[in-house]
Order: C-alpha cells, then structure tokens, then sequence
C-alpha cells in the first residue's frame, strides 16, 4: 500500500527485487521501441549475442521516422538496415513510409500502447505514452538491444512527485502551456530521476491529444516518465484501439510523494520557452514582437489531429507573413488523411504554409527546415538546445500550435486572441 | 579503476545536441562520431582533446535526446571519464551500459581549471586536484552499476545473468 501509480506498475511487472524508491529492479518490458537512428546501433548489438530470435516479435515495435524519407545515402542505410532487420525477424510492427509516424503519434494512435504497460523506448520521448496510463521511459540503444534479446530491463525504481492543476484554463491555454509553466517552475532537470504524476481537475477536461502533449515533455524536466491517473477519457481512448486489454491503477490515498506541486491554471497565459531551453519559459506577452524567420506546426509533442485544427483555425482565410516560412507536420499518415478530409491541408496550403509528410525531420535538425546562422523559429516542438534545429548559431522558441500559427501570420510571436479573437475552438 | 588526466571544463545543462549534433547521426561508426565530440558546445574541441583528457562540468550532462552516440563520441575521442555534479538519467545508462566512466562530485568543479590535472581513483571514489592537492569525493557507484561495469557493459551482464535460447 501507499503506493503511487508507477510504483503499482512496476510492482506487476516484476521479476527481482523490491519496488521501493531507489532500488534496482528487473522487470517485465510489454512493448520495446527502436528508430531509424537509435535501432541501427541496437541492432548491432543484438547481432553480437547471435541469437536467432528476439524475445517476441510482436512485442518489438520499429518505426522509421527521424531521417525518412531518406535525407540522404547515409540516412538511408540507416533505414535500411532496421527494415532488413524487421524482415529477418519478423518484426510484426514495423511500419514503412507510406505507413509510418512519428513513432510517438504512431503508437497510440494503433493502438500498439495500453493502460498499464511496461514500455521502454530507445527515444526519450518515450515518456508520452504515460498520458495513456503507462509506465513509459527512453532508454539507450544497448537496452533496446538488451530487452529485444531477453524481454527484460533494469530500472531504478522512481520517487514521484505530485502536479495538480486546478481551474479553467483561459481560451488558447492547452496542455502544452501547462507543461511549459510546469518546466519553468520546476526547471530543466527539477524532476531528474523521478516520476511526474500529473492530476487535478483541470485535466479532467484535457483531450488525450494535449495529455501525450504533456507527458512527452516530461523527459524536458528531467523525469524517468510523466504519468496520467486513467479516466473517461483514457478508456474512450482505449477503447477498440488497444491489441491487449487495459489494466488500469490509481495512486493509493495514502501514497508517499517526494513533494506536491499545485497550479492555478485560470491565471496561465500561453507560455514560450525561449533559446536555448525548454525551462527558459514566460508567458507569451513577453515574447511578442520577436520576429521569426520560420515557424514550425508538428512533432511528436504537437502533430496530432487536434493540433492542426487549432492551427486552422487561426490560418484559416489568413496568409503567412512574407518574411516567415511556416511548415507543418501531420504526425501520421491517419492524422493526414484526417486532416485532408477536413480540408485543414486546404487552409494551409492557401495561407501559403508547406505541408510535409510525417518525419521527425526539421525539430531535431535533420532534415526538412533546417536554420541557418542566426535565423530564428518559432517551433511546436519539445527543444529548443543550442543547434538544435540546425546552425549553432540559431535560435529555437517553443509554442502551443494556436501561438505558432499565429505568430506565422505576424511575422513575429504572437498573442493567438490577437488574430483570432477570445473564442478559443 | 585509476585515471589521471587533463581537464576540460563545460558548464550546467550539456545536452546530448551539443555532445554529438543530430547532423551527424547518419552514423554510429566511432571515430566518425568522435570527428565531432562536443562540437556544438565548443568547435575546437574534437582538435584539441587528447587521449586521457577528462570532461569535467556542471549539473545535468547529457540532457536531451536518448543517442548513444553521445557518450560513443566522448569514450572515441579518448576522454577518459566524465565528473559532473548530475547526469541526465539516460546519459547516466547509456554511459554504464557502454563502458564510459563517469562520476559524480559536487565540489570539484568550482575548484579544477582548464587544463589541470586531476588523479582519479574510482575505486576509493576520490579524485586529487594536483595543483593543489585538494582531495574530492565522488558519489559511491551503486551497487548494480559496478556489476554492469565489471561484466563489462550491459550485453556481456545479459549474456552472464540470462539464459537467451540460441
């Protein structure tokens, strides 16, 4: 008993050892996750071991995404030899372009992550699938290797520490703002280590689009995993979705937090981190006025249906200002289809922003929307490290999507009620 | 484990972008990656470290992105160890599970200069300042890093510890 929501997981996957905070254990993996930068190497090694098999083929998912389309020969070698791996092995959940995601849209979005699961993932952002109820974690590529050989991994068992958001948030405050105001808060590396469980009534009304939006920024604050108590919603979510049945846990009353962190979100502005980290974070009337060269609407944290509807709306009837490139990201090829029957592509596409296939391309500076030398870009993604988007010398702001779209048509960061008026969709 | 080398000082919140940019992970070949250690946070430095060298700074080295290749390219380009007052969690693995020393203290770095020698003794978990003869304390190793680091990194535990059907 008193145990929280990570502990209870672990504790049901466990092999050896004791699930209290700062032990070492062994534990059950239900899903393990590789890409087309961090498989290759995982590969590697699990080649060394010379096994004929993998621990369950089903259970290995491998997602071409960072630098696909195939930036370039190296890049698709990369690829190539995850896909030649898939095929040897009969890797069951393998998803080719045409077919692919970002990994972390992907996921849910088939259905491949439930409530309840042990998930380990050589992505760091791995950490989103918390928002579904699991206990979700980036790793390196020689755990993958590991877990893809024996269905196991070590883990330190987590101290966790509480979020509770409390209010109405204003119109165009959305999940991400509240992560962002939480990262800033508490800093870069102010849940290292640890758990974030996050709660309160505020996320109560929160879709399952801006709770993965949350928990994949929990790695930007240091934390092993973010985590959401199951609801209404993460069973609507679930429902005909997941390939394994949900097992859903609550946080005993009486649990033990390392401390407890509440908000008042009806106070919250949109927020903006600025270069050249994720915890650098104002609201956004503090930010008006700097001009952007680029803008970015995707990614693992922000390319998912809802998004680009926020996004729409905004551009809808509006143009990109003639001194800024907006590009977007549908983060799967189902959101893209999605949002082609919708006709959001046709409000991009005539207010004059390019619309991408999904990569993870521009947000780590691979490919599709690199900077150069002293440009600046306003991004819906997750980092905004020095270089991170391309030039050393570049700069990276953080947005919602309503901000980022925005901020496109001003040329500058931007106030979404300024454009768009006080009715948030 | 006993290491004695010249120091390179980087601050608080090294990120695994500026370790090993993400323009270069096209490839995990070693050397490749080692052309470019550390690039974004100083450009000189893949030129100026030599083997030995130890990387000493601030709170969270190696935030960010998961890429091993970010402690692959410092353990290529012949850094011996890295002393830090924290490590991001999955730096901190990847580090144990590939074999690159790493160590905590808190008070070494306000006291080291660039370019000093330090003596490591990872064993007893001290570090000596040589300049001036300061002894430092490092974080004791726990007890299943040290097992991964005396297998010899993760896989050689895995293939100690598990019974794989071939």
């Amino acid at each position: 008993m008193r145990e929280t929501l990570t502990q209870k997981i672990l504790k049901d996957h466990l092999i050896e050892g004791e699930v209290t905070p700062g032990q070492i254990i062994q534990c059950r993996v239900d899903i393990a996750l590789g890409n087309d930068v961090t498989a290759p190497l995982a590969i590697q090694a699990f080649k060394e071991l010379g096994l004929r098999k993998v621990f369950d083929p089903e259970r290995i998912v491998l997602v071409p995404d960072h630098f696909v389309p195939n930036k370039d020969i190296a890049a698709a070698t990369q690829a190539k030899t995850m896909r030649d791996f898939a095929r040897q092995f009969g890797i069951t959940h393998y998803f080719e372009v045409g077919q692919m995601g970002i990994e972390h849209a992907l996921l849910p979005e088939k259905g491949l992550v439930t409530a309840g699961d042990v998930v380990i993932g050589a992505d760091s952002h791995t950490c989103t699938y918390g928002a579904l109820g699991a206990f979700a974690t980036g790793v390196g590529s020689t755990d993958l290797a590991a877990v893809m050989a024996t269905g196991q991994c070590w883990f330190r068992v987590p101290e966790t520490m509480r979020f509770i958001y409390h209010g109405t948030p204003q119109p165009w405050v959305t999940g991400k703002d509240l992560i962002l105001h939480t990262i800033g808060d508490i800093g870069v590396d102010g849940a290292l280590y640890h758990a974030m469980e996050f709660t309160g009534d505020t996320l109560k009304g929160l879709s399952m689009d801006e709770r993965l939006t949350m928990a994949n920024m929990a790695i930007e604050a240091g934390a092993k995993n973010g985590i959401f108590e199951s609801d209404d919603t993460t069973v609507s979510y679930l429902k005909n979705r997941t390939q394994r049945p949900p097992r859903y846990y609550h946080a005993d009353p009486d649990a033990v937090y390392l401390d407890v962190h509440e908000y008042d979100v009806s106070v919250f502005s949109p927020q903006v981190a600025f270069p050249s980290l994720p915890g650098n974070v104002h609201p956004v009337e503090e930010a008006e006025n700097i001009p952007l060269d680029q803008v970015i609407i995707g990614s693992c944290t922000n390319g998912r249906i809802t998004d680009l509807r926020v996004a729409a709306k905004i551009l809808s009837g509006r143009k990109v200002h003639s001194d800024v490139r907006l590009i977007i990201f549908p983060a799967t090829q189902a959101i893209y289809l999605q949002a082609l029957k919708e006709g959001l592509i046709e409000v991009f596409v005539e207010a004059g922003a390019a619309v991408s296939t999904p990569t993870c391309g521009p947000c780590l500076g691979g490919h599709m929307g690199i900077l150069a030398e002293g440009e600046r870009a306003l991004a819906t993604t997750n980092r905004n490290f020095p270089g991170r988007m391309g030039h050393p010398k570049s700069e990276v702001y953080l947005s919602s999507p309503a901000v980022a779209a925005a901020s496109a048509i001003m040329g500058k960061i931007t106030h979404p009620s300024r454009v768009a008026g006080k009715e948030a969709p | 484990m006993k290491l004695t080398g010249r120091v390179w000082i980087f601050g608080d919140d090294v990120d695994t972008d500026q370790i090993i940019p993400a323009r270069y992970l096209t490839t995990f070949d070693a050397a490749s990656l080692a052309r470019h250690c550390m690039e974004d946070a100083d450009p000189t430095f893949p030129q100026k470290v030599k083997p030995g060298d130890i990387i000493v700074a601030g709170k969270n080295f190696g935030s960010g992105s998961s890429r091993e290749h970010a402690p692959i390219a410092i353990k290529a380009a012949g850094v011996a160890c890295v002393i830090a007052r924290s490590f991001a969690r999955i730096f901190f693995r990847n580090a144990f599970n590939m074999g690159l020393p790493i160590f905590i203290c808190e008070s070494l770095k306000d006291a080291v200069r660039e370019g000093d020698i330090i003596h490591v003794d990872g064993d007893r978990g001290e570090i000596i300042l040589e300049r001036t003869s300061e002894r430092f304390e490092t974080a004791p190793i726990p007890p299943f890093m040290q097992t991964l680091i005396d297998a010899g990194g993760l896989m050689s535990h895995v293939k100690k510890t598990t019974s794989l059907q071939a």
